[in-house]
């Protein structure tokens, strides 16, 4: 184990003096890599991977391909057991959001140590905003709260499946604020962002990215962001923060390696990740789907970890879970 | 007369020389990644997306659009020609067209598909053009409930069927519905129906191994049975005289199929959740229930093959609406066409018409230009096909058998899946020998998974209250309709009772 860890520094330590001398690789994939996503075809995550896929073909950055696999089922669990059981840990990587931390949490019977999995790199995190259709006449965060408290538990917010990323920020509002909501799941954020355009629901916690049509076309109006800072976007939209709430909430984009990955594999995969994040390519695109960046190194990315699972087990704690 | 402005100023962009090329080589393609059993447009776009960094996005789309539209032609051939479904859009096309194919009529069932698909991508195109803006928002209109409302239309559609053992096909839809709640479920998130712990199933139970079982292995093992191996494929012949007589059966015998196919299927494609193959599925339970002689479908009936591959075509136009007027895909295909414009920096949504309309009228210019050669090169193709036929069964059978094996790996890359799919294939052939029909298990795991979770969904809206599939305004009239249908059969029943007693 001591050897282990030892190697892992190493191989970290290579890393970077890899990026900085270009000194030749030890790993090169031997066949095509399994490129799970942690989502279904068309979602948020998805559309994410299939860039991060294109932009690897485009500069030819490896020597196999990176094969996307969807694997949503579960709000992740599918991909997670996929990870565990991978038979060929060195081609297999996955692109997580934020049920790589929920999802073994709140579903203890997956048996998933998620420290065991192999930290590639973390590419960005995508805020949440809350959405409501412009026909509602709600313009602030306040008369918002007005309306969910006259409904009276027939206020009706739509979101994707219990237990992730909006599931959680949603219930995190009842309990900060004293709502009661009625939360229809879908499958997906971009089913979700239709269904408020057609007010079939009220309101939705939706990645800005998935609402931007929407909100363009004067569908949707933003009310609150979850974000640290205003975002750029959305310059005029306040965040909880400075409503006094000390709460924010990311969904991390984020590449990791199957348990078991090899250390050479692992350089090899970090070093490709980060090649890809500097890309002027990557650069656009989060500054255009109002990701915000964020570059965390193997080791930095396992102490995120670990704070994450602790936040997520505080948040469901709180709520009562 | 500004939209026709447009879509001329859109075909001549498709017309130019490298749009035109990529054109004719995308639709050669997706004929024959269609053709190949468990290849689909699905695999064909995904596999050819990081090709269309070559060329400026809007030849890039046309592309994709091409081998889109030409795997939706190819899907029926080796569903007419071996059986096997060539992919899931095509499954109903197995229906009638593998026994026309038995029959000796093979060439009468490729050219009514090719034709019916013309026609059903044709009707798709002006429907799209000339009403894209007013449908994005009837497709905004259906929420859960509605979606639901339809789901249970198409069950009606094969329940409410006269001929069938009525009993026998609600048994069939059961165990498919079962089959559909494999896996993972959408709103609590936890496994289901996770047989023997066998980590295969927590992905679901793919639609194309049941199909491809049920209709590869089933059909060649029933085959065998009944003609102990002897048949050799009947003496199918190719002619030009032959394609013009036989075009000319196939639309007289299949124009009320076509016409379903054509609108049911566009109607069916734009809405976000659907897609082609329920849109197939579901035109043709309705061309049978509408036909004079429903008892001839699934027995070789050119209406059984119209009707699923008009649908097809029209559905996956169709499904291009949501996708560029709403950023949200209408099918899997149009999923992975959409992370394509995003990775091209187009932003599909509301704005799209007006932000980049060159880009969208060069695409559904292309759309038309599309199915014409698809319908020419279609047809051109047509003797390559009948000549596979010919082979000596004892050809034949191994070459299905490798196929079906090969097409039920390619859906999952799951060994898993390989031997449910040999599971299937023998538990369909036992179900033919009691006269079990198959075609309602296949629907109820194509439709299973959306029925259920726009079920729930819609009581959760209601805090459980089933008056919301009835007093909607959309959703009412639908769910009326499915019921009475269901209970079609039954007033029959008790009306013959009635006559029956009586005489007596």
């Amino acid at each position: 184990m001591k050897k282990r860890m030892f190697l892992g520094l190493a191989g970290a330590a290579a890393m970077v003096l890899s990026s900085i001398g270009g000194s030749a690789q030890a790993f090169e994939p031997t066949k095509p890599i399994d490129f799970v996503i942690m989502a279904g075809a068309g979602g948020g995550a998805d559309q994410i991977a299939r860039f991060i896929q294109s932009v690897a073909e485009k500069k030819d950055l490896t020597s196999r391909p990176l094969v996307p696999n969807n694997k949503g089922g579960g709000s992740g669990a599918e991909a997670l057991i996929a990870l565990k059981g991978a038979s060929d840990p060195d081609h297999t990587i996955l692109v997580t959001l934020n049920s790589f931390f929920a999802t073994p949490l709140r579903q203890k019977a997956l048996d998933i140590d998620i420290q065991t999995f192999t930290p590639v790199a973390m590419m960005g995190v995508d805020p949440f905003v809350l959405w409501v259709h412009k026909d509602s006449g709600i313009t602030t965060f306040e008369q918002w709260l007005e309306t969910v408290k006259a409904a009276n538990g027939e206020y009706v917010m739509g979101g994707t499946g219990k237990g992730q990323e909006d599931s959680t920020v949603i219930a995190w509002m009842e309990g900060a604020y004293d709502l009661k909501i009625k939360y229809i799941p879908y499958d997906g954020g971009g089913a979700v962002a239709k269904d408020l355009a057609g007010q079939q629901i009220m309101a939705s916690v939706n990645n800005p990215a998935e609402a931007k049509g929407f909100f363009e076309s004067g569908d949707v109006v933003p009310l609150i962001a979850f974000s640290d800072e205003r975002m750029e976007a959305y310059p005029d939209v306040r965040t909880v923060k400075e409503l006094g709430n000390d709460f924010s909430y990311y969904n991390q984009r984020a590449v990791v390696g199957a348990p078991g990955m090899s250390d050479e594999a692992a350089a090899y995969y970090q070093e490709l990740f980060k090649t890809i994040y500097d890309t002027a390519e990557w650069q656009e695109y989060m500054a255009s789907e109002s990701l915000s960046p964020l570059w965390l190194n193997a080791e930095e990315q396992t102490a995120y970890w670990a704070t994450q699972v602790q936040n997520h087990k505080d948040l469901f704690a709180a709520m009562g879970e | 007369m500004e939209i026709l402005g447009l879509l001329g100023d859109g075909m001549w962009l498709s017309l130019q020389p490298l749009n035109l090329m990529l054109i004719l080589i995308g639709v050669t393609l997706g004929l024959f990644i269609g053709a190949m059993p468990g290849l689909g447009s699905v695999n064909g776009v995904a596999i050819l997306l990081p090709v269309t960094f070559l060329v400026p996005p809007g030849s890039a789309i046309i592309f994709l659009a091409a081998i889109y539209y030409g795997a939706m032609y190819g899907g029926a051939i080796s569903s007419i020609t071996l059986g096997i479904p060539g992919a899931s859009t095509a499954v109903a096309t197995t229906f009638d067209g593998r026994p026309l194919a038995l029959n000796g009529r093979a060439s009468l069932a490729l050219v009514t598909a090719a034709i019916a698909s013309f026609i059903g991508g044709t009707v798709a195109n002006i429907l799209f053009t000339l009403f894209a803006p007013v449908l994005a928002s009837v497709a905004l209109n259906f929420g859960p409930p509605e979606i639901f409302a339809l789901m249970l239309l198409a069950f009606a559609t094969f329940v409410g069927l006269g001929g069938d053992d009525i009993p026998k096909t609600i048994f069939s839809i059961c165990i498919g519905l079962v089959f559909a709640a494999v896996g993972f479920d959408q709103i609590s998130g936890a496994p289901r129906l996770v047989f023997f712990d066998i980590s295969g199933f927590l992905h679901g139970i793919n639609f194309l191994v049941l199909a491809i079982g049920v209709y590869g292995i089933g059909e060649m093992l029933w085959t065998l049975d009944s003609t102990r191996g002897k048949i050799t494929s009947s003496e199918a012949k190719m002619s030009f005289k032959g394609i013009v007589a036989d075009s000319k059966e196939g639309m007289k015998r299949g124009w009320k199929g076509t016409t379903v196919g054509s609108f049911l299927g566009f109607f069916v494609g734009i809405l976000p959740a659907a897609g082609a193959t329920p849109g197939s599925l579901m035109s043709y339970g309705v061309t049978k229930m509408i036909a004079k002689n429903p008892q001839e479908f699934g027995k070789g009936h050119p209406g059984g093959v119209a009707a699923p591959e008009a649908a097809n075509n029209s559905a996956s136009t169709g499904s291009m609406l949501p996708m560029l007027t709403l950023g949200i895909p209408g099918s899997p295909t149009t999923a992975i066409l959409l992370g394509g414009m995003v990775i091209w920096g187009l932003t599909p949504g509301p704005r799209m018409f007006v932000d980049q309309s060159e880009f969208v009228w060069g695409l559904i210019g292309s759309f038309y230009v599309s199915n014409f050669f698809a319908l020419a090169i279609n047809l051109a193709f047509i003797p390559l096909f009948i000549w596979m036929l010919r082979m000596p069964f004892t050809v034949l059978a191994p070459l299905i058998f490798v196929l079906s094996v090969v097409g039920g790996f390619a859906a999952t890359r799951d060994m898993h899946d390989v031997w449910l799919m040999l599971g299937f294939g023998l538990g369909a052939f036992f179900l033919r020998k009691f006269d079990y029909p198959l075609a309602p298990a296949v629907l109820a795991i194509v439709l299973g998974p959306i029925a259920e979770p726009t079920l729930r969904q819609s009581l959760l809206l209601s805090s459980g209250d089933p008056a919301i599939f009835f007093n909607r305004p959309i959703a009412g009239p639908i769910t009326i309709a499915a019921i009475i249908l269901i209970l079609l059969p039954l007033f029959k029943v008790i009306r013959d009772k009635m006559r029956t007693r009586n005489a007596a």
